[in-house]
């Protein structure tokens, strides 16, 4: 099964620039797991040590997030879209009482 | 592919756009994502897609860029031949530079176009690119 992983501009550095790749399995962490075998670095941006997703990196197949689904274990089909997407967040400064 | 700072083109309509998403929101956080172009030296930023605000209880000094919405932005982006290539925010009353909550969650590869409000307008516009463990300034045109 060929699915294609949308690579965000943060992490393209790993990929040697491509923002989407082809790559063949049966559930999200297959696809993961190739797609770290073919990267540079990109497993510890991605993955913590204990193989779970890093907080900071959201997974979606399609617009589902598979946090809310079977988590790497969601199974992916031929022509899914999987994106890794980082996560993004900020703001200024908290107010301080006068 | 610009990891180093650089220029910030942006468009009249980009800007506009912007600019009417923070007003909107004030005096809570705006945000959402650049669209355009990504250059050695220039990136072209042809929308300023608003997203959801997703930060449950601190949208005044916090925002927490929808990922369901990143990912639709995402999509038509790439159908329409463009990339996200950065991401913009609001200060409500509070200068257009990063925070260290910012710095703190900032991606390196991405550039992060501030918009201060103060009293309901938008005051300034000021475009950072994370280098290593701080935020360097990039000019916007």
């Amino acid at each position: 099964m060929t699915i294609t992983v949308r690579i965000p501009a943060p992490l393209r550095p790993c990929t040697d620039g491509a923002d989407e790749l082809a790559l063949e399995g049966r559930t999200v962490r297959e696809v993961l797991d190739r797609l770290i075998a073919s990267s540079h670095g990109l497993g510890e941006r991605v993955l913590a040590g204990d193989g779970a997703l890093r907080p900071f990196v959201n997974v979606y197949v399609g617009r589902q997030d598979v946090r809310g689904l079977q988590g790497l274990d969601t199974p992916v089909q031929d022509g899914d879209v999987l994106s890794i997407v980082p996560a993004v967040a900020g703001g200024r400064p908290e107010r301080r009482r006068a | 592919m610009c990891y180093a700072a650089c220029m910030l083109q942006l468009s009249a309509q980009a800007r506009e756009r912007l600019i009417a998403a923070a007003r909107a929101a004030y005096p809570e956080e705006s945000c959402g994502v650049l669209v355009g172009r990504p250059g050695r030296d220039v990136v072209s930023v042809e929308q300023t897609v608003p997203t959801r605000n997703a930060s449950a209880d601190r949208r005044r000094d916090r925002y927490v860029l929808d990922p369901d919405d990143f990912v639709r932005a995402d999509g038509a982006a790439r159908a329409a031949g463009l990339d996200i290539i950065g991401i913009w925010h609001s200060h409500p009353d509070h200068p257009a530079e990063p925070s260290e909550t910012d710095r703190r969650a900032g991606w390196e590869g991405w550039s992060y176009l501030i918009a201060a409000v103060e009293s309901g307008e938008v005051t300034a516009l000021r475009s950072w690119r994370l280098v290593g463990a701080g935020f360097v300034e990039e000019e916007v045109t």
